[in-house]
């Protein structure tokens, strides 16, 4: 979720009660932060940057190199896609290429209507079902081939326009996704 | 130093301990190729292009440091190998258009493939990066991210040498890029658009936008602030091409800020005066030479002593100066010179005069960095003297404490710094605040109060029935943090203040430096290096509009005018007028002159008695030499007023100000490209510029027009100079603190005043046994004083003005479009909580208004101002309209610009 300005900058201060304002804190300042916000937003970075006293290129070049820090809000379907040993002998490169086609978004992005985002982590601890994604943190979908996870997104989207009405519930227990 | 013995490639080779072996190998001409390894910066160890063997062992010569019987190979099979690896995967993935390049035959990539001889074979089989689109979008620096190596020096520069921390790498991997916060356009980033970077990139992924190579160069000093930096103008033809940081210059070593490096195009500007003009019917028309002269002649020469006025220019030399001042007192008789330092550091220069003998900055700016303390009240140097800001910068970096006290925050709170948000128009206050503790907790120097100071005791009883509690009651910081100012101040020592506008521009001025005086006499701060005060001197040679007496206090070198013994106590502060109508050899006028604001509104009230305050105006005509008065003169709708009602105006400039659009005419002058002469410094370095390129159009060096006219006048046999060096061998015989000045000295010579002659070599610190000219330094009783205007229901808010980065004034920025495109947008700032209360959001249009007027501008919303206060920028929008010149302060007769009662308005 996008959230206003006062209501980051709000919780943004009281994530920091809890730190020193210290340089060496920077990392778990935004990993905190993120645990709050779900995602970076500008302002808070910028806010961190200040608590910290370090320059805000620093703060975003730290939140851009680390994969687990998000600069935009986790899309309603937030798509994890496992490029562990097991699943990368399996070909989750191709799996990653086809959800990356399909959404038209790169990993560590989101799609520009907040429906879906992407993000590639180390193994998700399904082996056995290699290669791999994971719905929203909880929901595994797995021997997947290109075709399937093509065919999945695809359905997704057309049902897109009928689920209105149900957009509040961000996984619903029939999605495929 | 140690030295340590080694061996590279089997010769035996010294090195000092410490140094890399990449440095030892450079310095004794063994070359191993490096990228990302700069003599100005850190190593950052990251091309691994310099690799070199060491008894079996691959190590990165750059970030390795050199060892007793250490055993370097720099060309092993090994080495060779990785190396060419290395290079050609850069090469792969570097857009190769070298012919086309900026950097053609200057690029580090070139330099180290002739070395290393990449193979085209292998190239091709390797894949190349994607093309990524050249970034123009920044008026003065284009950036190819195709070309760039990642070698991080930009990253390193903007951190370690400007400060300023802008950019940085960004993402991770193959994506890896050089970016801002939030990947934005530099020029929507803390970007300082210094090209610090640019310079520095090896390669063409940084370079400056409408530079060209020059085919020769001319050194020179910058036309902008007082600072003073060195530089070279690049010229090809009779054009000015490019411009580059004098890396031997001891202020700025190479460095320039944005206006010195970008800021040049000025002098090729389309909007130049040409010719002379006559204002005819209403018109300013094209005139001769001739024409044009013989009109002054006939017109200006009608006006004597007391109605008229001159303005000398704090831009052109000191011989232009100083001629100018010759000319109002010898043709015109009178003492009605003046210039801008009357609307900005005359509370100093007035000021210090009882109390130190001199308002000179004390030390050089190469010593800021010796300073243990900083105090920076009332100026922004990061945007107003950038390379002073880099200076304390890098101090502050080195351990140095730092005291801030501004109602904005400023740049520097950037820094690890000691707060002072005090209410605008209550420093005295705050400082009487500081010496009070200074006083209670003996944090003093008695002995230097006792040896070097007269006085002390009426300072103390000035101060008995101050309190602590009032100090936090007027200016809004609480007792404690000034307390906690008073003790870093008075215990880090060797401590350095500095200020401007935010001290001076007040019409009881002359108090907050003489307590920021005080502050440095108490702790026995003066006469040593990195210690004392540094008042900065706003334009380039505002320095030396003071020092060659254009104004109406003192001829030449602060040597005194009739009615102005101000202090029977120094015999040497007696009238020189005697001594200079014999050196000009001429009877020279009686009558006290008017300085700037009073000669535009007589009416002003605070200098002088009483009966000085309601003066009938009798200035019917004006010498005006490049000031735009309508623009810098505090209430500045009578100034327009003036000089439209007078009988005649001259006005002689670079370009046609507001000002000179009022003149009768106007006579096109020179710019500092092109002429000779000298400037001086905010920290009393005497300077040379230099003839680079020819006027434009009929266009002449100041000093010859006021030659010619002198001439025409009948007084040409005492305005005859050949050059402008001949000049100044007539400032040295007239003006003491200039009197081992000469162009000769100066090629050579790094000379600051006071330098009484050939034999003595400048003084670089002030003060150091004695007080220049007082002998001993003199403290005066202080008492808190209010702002003669207040805010009240009707203008609640406080508007104070300043500089932004990019800009200097009105004119010479102005016509540079880059600048305008950085900095060309006027606004208002103004705190949250004003801005929720007036229910204004950044970008609304506002209309400002103060007793005097008002004036339309766009809020930009800020928490870095205090509630109360808006902060409107002096480069557009007539911002004087509003300000007031009712009030001026005794002694400096400087307006009281930075405390103007304001209401803000939806538009
Ligand atoms: S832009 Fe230039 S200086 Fe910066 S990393 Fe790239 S090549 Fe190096
Ligand atoms: S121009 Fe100056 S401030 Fe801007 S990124 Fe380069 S070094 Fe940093
Ligand atoms: S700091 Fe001042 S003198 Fe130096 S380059 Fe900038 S404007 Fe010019
Ligand atoms: S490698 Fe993908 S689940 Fe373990
Ligand atoms: S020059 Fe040594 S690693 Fe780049």
């Amino acid at each position: 979720m996008a959230e206003t300005e006062t209501a980051i900058q709000s919780k943004v201060n009281a994530v920091f009660s809890s730190f020193k304002g210290t340089e060496n804190e920077l990392l778990p300042l935004l990993q905190r932060v993120q645990e709050e916000l779900g995602y970076l937003p500008q302002e808070a970075m910028l806010e961190v940057a200040r608590f910290i006293h370090v320059p805000e290129s620093r703060v975003y070049s730290a939140v851009s190199f680390y994969s687990q820090f998000r600069l935009k809000p986790a899309g309603r379907r937030h798509i994890t896609v496992c490029r562990g040993t097991a699943c990368h002998v399996r070909g989750a490169e191709k799996i990653q290429e086809t959800l990356e086609r399909e959404l038209g978004i790169k990993e560590g992005e989101t799609t520009a209507d907040l429906e879906f985002s992407l993000e590639a982590v180390a193994c998700v601890g399904c082996c056995a079902l290699a290669p791999c994604i994971v719905i929203n943190g909880e929901k595994v979908l797995g021997r997947l081939t290109p075709q399937k996870v093509q065919r999945a997104v695809q359905k997704v989207k057309k049902e897109e326009g009928r689920q209105d009405a149900q957009k509040d519930h961000p996984c619903e227990p029939g999605d495929v996704l | 130093m140690t030295q340590v013995n080694l061996t590279i490639d089997q010769l035996d080779v010294m090195a000092e301990e410490g140094t890399t072996i990449l440095q030892a190998a450079l310095a004794n001409n063994i070359y191993i190729p490096h990228l990302c390894s700069h003599p100005e910066l850190r190593p950052a160890g990251i091309c691994r292009l310099c690799l070199v063997e060491v008894e079996g062992q691959l190590l990165v010569s750059c970030s390795t440091a050199v060892a007793e019987g250490m055993v370097v190979q720099t060309a092993t099979l090994e080495v060779e190998k990785i190396r060419r690896l290395a290079v050609e995967l850069m090469v792969a993935e570097h857009e190769r258009t070298c012919l086309s390049c900026g950097k053609n035959n200057d690029c580090k990539l070139q330099e180290i493939c002739r070395f290393v001889g990449v193979d085209e074979k292998r190239l091709a089989s390797l894949q190349p990066a994607e093309r990524k689109l050249v970034d123009s979008s920044h008026p003065f620096i284009t950036k190819d991210e195709s070309k760039c190596v990642l070698c991080g020096i930009c990253v390193r520069t903007c951190r370690e040498i400007q400060g300023a921390e802008a950019i940085d790498f960004i993402s991770r991997g193959y994506a890896t890029k050089i970016g801002t916060f939030g990947a934005r356009p530099l020029q929507e980033s803390n970007c300082e658009a210094c090209g610090e970077c640019v310079i520095r990139c090896p390669v063409g992924a940084l370079l400056p936008r409408g530079f060209a190579r020059p085919s020769r160069e001319v050194e020179t000093i910058c036309p902008f602030c007082g600072t003073g930096c060195g530089l070279f103008l690049g010229v090809r033809g009779d054009r000015i091409v490019s411009v580059r940081g004098n890396p031997g210059h001891t202020t700025n070593r190479g460095r320039l800020c944005v206006k010195g490096r970008f800021g040049w195009t000025f002098v090729h500007s389309q909007e130049r005066l040409k010719t002379p003009l006559i204002k005819r019917k209403g018109r300013l028309e094209e005139a001769s030479w001739e024409e044009a002269l013989e009109l002054v002649t006939a017109k200006l020469g009608r006006y004597r002593g007391e109605e008229v006025g001159v303005f000398a220019s704090a831009k052109t030399t000191n011989e232009e100066i100083y001629l100018t001042s010759k000319f109002a007192r010898v043709v015109l008789k009178t003492n009605n010179i003046a210039n801008v330092a009357h609307l900005c550091h005359a509370n100093t220069v007035r000021g210090l005069l009882p109390v130190t003998g001199s308002a000179g900055m004390t030390v050089p700016v190469w010593q800021i960095k010796e300073a243990a303390c900083l105090f920076v009240t009332g100026c922004n140097p990061t945007e107003a003297h950038p390379i002073i800001g880099l200076e304390i910068r890098q101090a502050v970096r080195s351990g140095a404490k730092l005291i801030i006290a501004n109602p904005r925050e400023i740049p520097l709170c950037r820094l690890p710094h000691l707060r002072l948000p005090l209410r605008p128009g209550t420093d005295l206050a705050l400082l009487l605040g500081i010496a009070k503790t200074i006083l209670e907790e003996k944090l003093l120097d008695e002995a230097f109060i006792a040896e070097r100071t007269l006085n002390f005791d009426t300072f103390k009883a000035s101060l008995e029935k101050f309190s602590l509690a009032e100090a936090e009651a007027v200016s809004g910081v609480p007792a404690e943090r000034i307390r906690e100012a008073a003790r870093l101040y008075a215990t880090s020592k060797p401590a350095l203040i500095f200020w401007s506008m935010g001290i001076t521009q007040h019409s009881h001025g002359h108090k907050n430096v003489w307590a920021l005086a005080h502050l440095a006499m108490m702790t026995g701060n003066y006469g040593k290096a990195g210690a004392g005060v540094a008042p900065l001197r706003g334009h380039n040679n505002v320095q030396g509009a003071t020092d060659m007496g254009a104004t109406p206090a003192w001829y030449p070198g602060y040597q005194l005018c009739p009615g102005y013994e101000l202090y029977p106590r120094f015999g040497k502060f007696a009238s020189s007028k005697e001594k200079f109508e014999a050196a000009w050899g001429c009877e020279l006028p009686e009558t006290p002159g008017l300085s700037t604001v009073k000669q535009f509104n007589p009416r002003a009230r605070g200098w002088g008695g009483p009966e000085m305050w309601d003066l009938p105006q009798k200035i019917k005509a004006w010498y005006i030499i490049g000031t735009d008065l309508v623009n810098s003169v505090a209430g500045s709708h009578g100034v327009r007023q003036n000089l439209e009602a007078a009988e005649f105006v001259v006005v002689q400039d670079i370009f046609l100000t507001e000002t000179a659009k009022l003149a009768h005419v106007v006579l096109p002058a020179a710019s500092f490209a092109e002429k000779d002469g000298t400037f001086t410094a905010t920290d009393r370095r005497v300077q040379r510029i230099r003839r680079a390129v020819t006027p434009p159009g009929l266009a002449w060096p100041d000093w010859r027009i006021i030659c010619e006219l002198a001439g025409r006048m009948g007084y040409g046999d005492k305005f005859a100079y050949q050059d402008p060096a001949q000049i100044m061998e007539e400032i040295a015989s007239v003006v003491p603190l200039y009197g081992g000045i000469s162009y000769g000295r100066l090629e050579k010579e790094e000379l600051r005043w006071p330098c009484y002659g050939q034999e003595h070599g400048g003084t670089p610190v002030l003060h150091v046994d004695r007080f220049l000219r007082v002998e001993k330094g003199e403290f005066w009783p202080l008492e808190y004083e209010l702002s003669p205007e207040l805010p009240d229901e009707e203008y609640p808010l406080v508007m104070t003005t300043g500089r932004l980065l990019p800009h200097f004034h009105y004119n010479m920025t102005a016509k540079v479009e880059g600048i305008e495109a950085l900095g060309g947008k006027d606004f208002v700032e103004i705190n949250e909580e004003d801005a929720a209360a007036l229910q204004l959001k950044s970008g609304d249009m506002v209309r400002l208004v103060s007793r005097r007027g008002s004036l339309l501008s766009r809020a930009k919303v800020s928490k870095a101002i205090l509630p109360g206060v808006v902060f409107k920028p002096i480069h557009k929008g007539a911002v004087n309209l509003l300000t007031s010149a009712d009030f001026i302060d005794p002694m400096g007769t400087t307006p009281n610009t930075k405390v103007c009662p304001v209401r803000l308005e939806k538009a």
